[in-house]
């Protein structure tokens, strides 16, 4: 499962594998995401950064082709190698339940407090793949057993549990299906910080017994570099950078990667004033023909507003790509700050 | 009153400190059987900065409530230069006068803006009522000035405006009654981090400027670490921890304090054995 490049070389597709994606909406002037490429292999777990507006839950949802009302799409989303833009809305259901599931911010938002837990676990289920009753408990019981809760759940209702419990609930639901993916949109947020490591170490627990591929949507950079192997930051409907967690936040390329890491309050930066990024992301109202970040940018040129840079393999680190003129220019810096 | 044995450390301050603004003593609240704030004292110097923080259940909101005045204490004293203002108070004047005490800002200002009022309306309204001979207009771009706002955005309604505007709006109407005390509830939870950036440096220069005090209440302990000089930790309702802010952070000596600064996410974190810590405690 971990290992499946092994027996297939290139022929086995990546459980999630977005290439070129775009989406517009009606009445906003330039597309809501360019340009988007961004994969998931079995069993990794991947972060996807941004601030609200950045695209990145839009992105986690259109995997579940959940997309907004008159979008219009380009590119390819593919999980496990089928394309989810083209499926009819029977495969749609084949997927929600089965090969790929969400993980919402907001366990009371999406459990229905009137029904049941059992219900609620069960009901995708029955449903779908008609398993019965007795088959759909039994595995309701196991998962909810790997996520650390009993059988007594299954009769209570979401106003008996904790957020924290609940949140738990809402993982067990996801992993109903033996999915292959699991999207998680901003999954602690709504916690408190001790509950939230509780989560993370169950998600943890849980890639490693599964197998399963994990997209992490968070805005939080402290935890995306604490819990992912890599890292998309996006920005504006665009990604800025990727690349392996620790390189990224260590020598970030992209001068919004930088920005962000220095405008965060961090418990072992330097005290005193944060360098904030003045201004704020376009409005979708405004057309933006060059780099979105160039506005805000303390290195962007005139280049910079008139061409958007390409997303483009950093040269002697490939697992690395980054979409800026003059990431030249933050490589020296940071090369000259580890040599000094 | 008896002196509270485990919280009187940090109300003894050293002489040459300054002047306190805020006192609480020995405030105590139960909703039923839930003893949500439990024995909670500490002090505000003039100009100072007092971090509460906790997680949801610690009592943190019910304490700044209580100061603020939109909620009632069972037991316990909260003084605003040295004067008590947990007795109910007769009279317009009399209560005008303690709301120029002590001012809040909320976690979301879009829910503490009227969605009908324009930016200059709500400060012109505030200024009316506490300051009816004043030149507003003046003020009213002053205040907006001390936000970094400008004239365009005072002819605008809250949903015009982005959420960093609108919590510089509600921190310019708390500030247009010149309170001595400003309580900031999660103040910059909801915003995002280069937002949230912008909006703690304009508190720490508002701070600078006008020599008033915060009461900052938050579950973040970056945001702690950047914005107040003491600190204290509270759990149940009660103050587990008390201290100036960077020795509370840098050698914290609670279990649980230990526990809220080891969940801090970072590179190399161990959130299982961060869940075995709290399952112990």
């Amino acid at each position: 499962m971990t290992t499946p490049s092994k027996t297939a070389p290139k022929t086995a597709p990546k459980t999630l594998d977005i290439q070129a994606f775009r989406l517009h909406l009606p009445g906003a002037v330039r597309p809501v995401l360019t340009g988007v490429d961004l994969f998931v292999d079995a069993g990794e777990t991947v972060a996807l950064v941004g601030e609200s507006g950045s695209g990145k839950s839009l992105t986690s949802r259109s995997v579940l082709g959940l997309l907004p009302p008159g979008a219009g799409t380009e590119g390819t989303v593919r999980v496990n190698g089928e394309d989810v833009l083209t499926m009819t809305p029977e495969q749609l259901r084949g997927l929600r339940t089965g090969t790929a599931s969400m993980i919402f911010q907001d366990p009371r938002a999406a459990i229905n407090p009137l029904r049941r837990i059992g219900d609620f676990l069960t009901e995708s289920l029955r449903l779908n793949t008609r398993t019965d009753r007795a088959a759909a408990t039994a595995r309701a019981t196991e998962m909810l057993d790997a996520v650390g809760l009993t059988a007594k759940v299954l009769r209570q209702y979401p106003g008996q549990l904790s957020g924290g419990m609940l949140q738990r609930v809402m993982i067990a639901a996801a992993l109903m299906g033996d999915p292959a993916l699991i999207l998680a949109d901003e999954p602690t947020t709504a916690l408190d910080v001790t509950t939230q490591a509780e989560v993370v170490a169950l998600l943890a627990d849980l890639r490693e017994r599964f197998g399963t591929g994990l997209l992490f949507v968070t805005h939080d950079l402290g935890l995306a570099a604490a819990i992912s192997d890599r890292v998309y930051v996006m920005y504006a409907g665009r990604i800025a950078e990727t690349g392996p967690a620790e390189a990224l936040f260590g020598r970030p390329l992209h001068p919004y990667t930088a920005a962000l890491l220095d405008s965060t309050p961090r418990l072992d930066a330097p005290q005193g004033r944060l360098a904030a990024i003045e201004g704020r992301p376009p409005s979708l109202r405004d057309e933006v023909p060059g780099c979105p970040f160039a506005a805000r940018c303390p290195l962007a040129t005139f280049l910079c507003s008139q061409q958007a840079p390409a997303l483009l393999p950093v040269v002697g680190e490939p697992t690395r790509r980054t979409a800026c003129h003059h990431s030249d220019q933050l490589r020296e810096m940071s090369t000259d700050a580890t040599h000094a | 009153m008896p002196p509270m044995p485990e919280a009187a450390a940090p109300a003894a301050p050293p002489e040459d400190s300054p002047r306190t603004v805020l006192q609480v003593v020995g405030l105590r609240r139960t909703y039923g059987s839930v003893q949500a704030v439990d024995d909670v004292s500490f002090r505000l110097a003039e100009g100072g900065s007092l971090g509460i923080v906790g997680e949801s259940g610690s009592g943190k909101t019910t304490t700044a409530r209580i100061v603020v005045g939109l909620e009632r204490a069972d037991a316990g004293r909260v003084l605003v230069h040295g004067q008590d203002r947990t007795r109910a108070q007769r009279g317009r004047a009399a209560r005008l006068a303690r709301a120029r005490e002590v001012q809040m800002v909320f976690q979301d200002p879009f829910l503490s803006l009227d969605p009908r009022t324009t930016v200059g309306a709500v400060l012109r309204e505030t200024l009316r009522l506490h300051f009816p001979d004043g030149d507003h207009p003046r003020r009213i771009a002053e205040l907006l000035e001390q936000v970094g706002l400008g004239s365009r955005e005072a002819g605008a309604l809250p949903r015009q405006l982005s959420g960093g505007q609108r919590q510089r709006v509600a921190i310019a109407r708390a500030l247009a009654v010149e309170p001595s005390v400003l309580v900031l509830d999660e103040a910059v939870a909801a915003l995002d981090v280069s937002v949230q950036a912008q909006i703690l440096n304009l508190l720490s220069d508002i701070r600078e400027q006008t020599g008033i005090g915060y009461l900052f209440i938050t579950h973040d302990l970056g945001v702690v670490r950047c914005v107040t000089d003491q600190v204290i930790v509270m759990r149940h309702g009660a103050i587990v921890e008390a201290g100036a802010t960077a020795e509370v952070l840098a050698r914290p000596q609670h279990p649980y304090t230990r526990l809220l600064l080891d969940s801090v996410p970072r590179p190399g974190w161990d959130p299982r054995g961060i869940a075995a810590a709290r399952r112990a405690l």
